[in-house]
C-alpha cells in the first residue's frame, strides 16, 4: 500500500462526506456564497469533516505511540483506560465548580487523561506477565474502574444524561463553534512526527534506549502527554470512539512494521480513510437520519479486530 | 580503559555485587563467567550505566561513568542485553541504522549510511536487509544486534549471554565474530558467559565471579585449570588440551 493511494482515497472519500447528508447540496449551489446551501456548507458540512479528519488522525497516532511505548500491540486509549478517565476530569469538574467552563472542562480532563494513563503504565511496569492479551484485559478492567467512578457520581449529581452523551462518540452534534478544540490536536500530531525516531527507539526497551543514549523517562512522558492532548480533544468534541486508536496501528504495522518514521504518515491517513467510512455508512444506512459513528466503528472494528487477533497472534508476540 | 572500583549493588539486603573490583584490559574480549546467581549481569549493567551502584565506581577514561552524558557515552560503550524476544517489527537494515542514533538522532547522514552498509558486510546480512527481524531465526537476529552495536561503532562492546538460545553452529560464529571485532578493529568486547569453553576457547582476560565478589581474575589460562575452577564452581573438572585449546571436561565431574 503506498501513501500516495491512501491519500487519493481519502480526498475521494472525504468529497463524498461534504455531499451526504439530510438537504441535498450540489456542487453548483456553492457557486452562490449568499444560498442557503452554502450557510449549511460552511456550518455543518465542512467543520464535520475537519473534526472527522483531525479526531481519525489523531486517535490512530494516539493508539500508535501507546502501543510503542507499553510495547503491546493491543494498548489504546480506549484499553488502557485514557478515554476513561479524561470523562472522569469533566464530571469532576462539573461537580467542582457550580458553572464550569469549557476551557475547565478541558484542563480537568487533560489532566486526568494524562495522570490516569501514567497510572496504568505503572501498573504495567509492576506485573510480571506481560502476555499480549492480558495486558489489554487489565487496561479495560482498569479502565471500567473508572468508569464506574464517573457513573457514581454522575448519578448522585444528576449527570447521567450528560456523561452518556460523551460516551456516544458522533459527528451529528458538530458545527461550527463546537469542534475549534481538536485544533489543538494538531500540534500534537506534528509533534508526534517529530519524536517519530524518539519512540521507535524506547519502544524497543529501556536498556536498548539507554543504549543509545536516549533520555527514556522524558520521551514516555513526552509520548503520554501527547496521547492525552490528543484522548482529551476528541473526547470533548466528539465523544468516545471505540477500537480506531487499536485496529488502525495494527493494520499498518502488519504491511509496513514498526519504524514510526515510517508509520505515523500512513497511520494518520487509514484512520482517517477508516473514520470516514464509517460515519458515511452510518448517514446513508437509514437515511435522512443517522447512526452515531461509535456504533459503525464499533461494529466494523470489532470484525477487524477479531481478524487480526487470530492471524495477528503470532505477529503480535 | 574502564576500571571498576569497589562496586556494591544490593537488592534488598542482600549484596548481589559485593565490593568488585577490576580493570578491563582493551583490546581484548575479557569473559564474566560464574555460577548462576554469582552477579555477571548485574555487573554489566552497572558498567554500562543501565543499572546504578549502591557504592562504588565505574570509571571509563578516568571519569566516572555516571558523569558521562547520555550521547556520549553512547558513542563510546555499547551495551546488548538478552534481546532475542525484542517484538518490534523493524526490518534489519532500519535496526542496524538506529546504531546511528547517538550520532545522528535518526537522521542519517552519507558517513552513517556508510557505517550501516559497513556493518551488514561485516555480518554478512546483505541478502536479508530488508527482511523484517520477526522473520528471521534466532542466530540471524542475533547477528543483527550485534550489526547495530558495530554500526554504534563504540570502542567498548558488552554483551549479556549473547549465546542464549543459539545453537552450536550458530554460537561458534557469533564467537568468531567477536574475536574479529577484537583482532581486526581493535574492540573491546565485555561478555557474560554461561559456557566455560567458549570463555576458554576465545578470551583472553577471565573474571571469575561466586556470590557477587571476584574469585579470580586474569589471563584465560591462569583462570582455566582444575585449581582454579574448583574454588569457582566447587566441582572437579579436568581440563584437556586440544589442538592448543584448553577444554574443561565437566559433563561427568563429581
Amino acid at each position: 500500500m503506498r501513501l500516495w493511494m491512501l491519500i487519493i482515497v481519502a480526498i475521494i472519500l472525504s468529497i463524498v462526506s461534504l455531499f451526504i447528508g439530510a438537504i441535498d447540496i450540489k456542487p453548483s449551489d456553492l457557486l452562490d456564497w449568499e444560498s442557503q446551501e452554502m450557510q449549511i456548507f460552511l456550518i455543518s458540512r465542512l467543520p464535520r469533516l475537519l473534526a472527522i479528519i483531525l479526531a481519525g488522525a489523531g486517535m490512530s497516532i494516539a493508539g500508535l505511540i501507546m502501543q510503542s511505548l507499553s510495547r503491546n500491540k493491543f494498548v489504546s486509549p480506549t484499553t488502557a483506560g485514557t478515554l476513561d478517565a479524561a470523562k472522569l476530569g469533566i464530571l469532576i469538574s462539573m461537580l467542582f465548580f457550580t458553572n464550569v467552563t469549557y476551557t475547565q472542562q478541558v484542563i480537568f480532563s487533560f489532566v486526568f487523561a494524562l495522570v490516569g494513563t501514567l497510572l496504568f503504565m505503572q501498573i504495567l511496569d509492576r506485573i510480571k506477565f506481560k502476555d499480549v492479551i492480558f495486558v489489554p484485559l487489565i487496561g479495560i478492567m482498569y479502565g471500567n474502574i473508572l468508569s464506574s467512578i464517573t457513573t457514581f457520581f454522575a448519578y448522585e449529581g444528576d449527570l447521567i444524561q450528560n456523561i452518556n452523551s460523551w460516551l456516544m462518540g458522533s459527528f451529528t452534534l458538530i458545527i461550527a463553534g463546537r469542534y475549534e478544540l481538536l485544533y489543538i490536536s494538531i500540534p500534537a500530531i506534528i509533534l508526534a512526527y517529530i519524536y517519530a525516531n524518539k519512540f521507535t527507539v524506547a519502544g524497543m526497551g529501556e536498556d536498548f534506549a539507554k543504549n543509545l543514549g536516549l533520555s527514556y523517562k522524558l520521551v514516555l512522558n513526552t509520548g503520554l502527554i501527547l496521547v492525552a492532548i490528543i484522548a482529551t480533544t476528541v473526547v470533548l468534541t466528539v465523544g468516545v470512539i471505540p477500537f480506531l486508536g487499536l485496529i488502525v496501528p495494527n493494520i499498518v504495522s502488519l504491511y509496513l512494521g514498526d519504524n514510526l518514521r515510517k508509520t505515523i504518515p500512513h497511520t494518520a491517513v487509514l484512520g482517517v480513510v477508516f473514520l470516514l467510512v464509517c460515519d458515511i455508512l452510518g448517514r446513508i444506512v437509514v437515511y435522512p437520519y443517522e447512526i452515531p459513528v461509535n456504533v459503525t466503528v464499533a461494529v466494523i472494528g470489532s470484525a477487524i479486530f477479531l481478524i487480526l487477533l487470530f492471524r495477528g497472534r503470532a505477529y503480535a508476540k | 580503559m574502564i576500571e571498576i572500583k569497589e562496586l556494591t549493588k544490593r537488592f534488598g539486603n542482600k549484596p548481589v555485587v559485593n565490593n568488585v573490583s577490576v580493570n578491563i584490559q582493551p583490546r581484548a574480549i575479557t569473559s564474566f563467567i560464574g555460577p548462576n546467581g554469582a552477579g555477571k549481569s548485574t555487573l554489566l549493567s552497572m558498567v554500562s550505566r543501565l543499572l546504578d551502584a549502591d557504592t562504588g565506581e565505574v570509571l571509563l577514561d578516568e571519569s566516572n561513568v555516571k558523569k558521562w552524558k547520555s550521547d556520549q557515552f553512547a558513542k563510546r560503550v555499547s551495551i546488548l542485553k538478552q534481546s532475542n524476544y525484542l517484538n518490534v517489527r523493524l526490518t534489519v537494515r532500519e535496526l542496524i541504522s538506529f546504531g546511528r542514533y547517538p550520532y545522528s538522532k535518526g537522521r542519517l547522514t552519507d558517513e552513517d549510511e556508510q557505517f550501516v552498509d559497513q556493518a551488514i558486510d561485516y555480518m554478512n546480512l546483505g541478502d536479508m536487509q530488508d527482511k523484517f527481524l520477526d522473520e528471521l531465526s534466532g542466530g540471524q537476529k542475533q547477528r543483527a544486534f550485534i550489526a547495530m552495536v558495530i554500526a554504534q561503532d563504540t570502542d567498548y562492546i558488552l554483551l549479556d549471554e549473547p549465546l542464549n538460545n543459539l545453537d552450536m553452529k550458530h554460537s561458534v560464529q557469533i564467537m568468531k565474530i567477536l574475536r574479529k571485532l577484537v583482532d581486526e578493529l581493535g574492540k573491546t568486547v565485555v561478555i557474560v558467559l554461561h559456557d566455560i569453553n567458549f570463555a576458554s576457547v576465545y578470551s583472553d582476560y577471565i573474571v571469575a565471579l561466586k556470590n557477587g565478589s571476584v574469585v579470580k581474575s586474569g589471563p584465560t589460562n591462569d583462570i582455566i585449570n582444575p585449581e582454579a575452577l574448583r574454588e569457582i564452581y566447587d566441582m572437579n573438572i579436568p581440563v584437556q588440551e586440544q589442538n592448543g585449546c584448553r577444554i574443561c571436561v565437566y559433563f561427568n565431574s563429581h
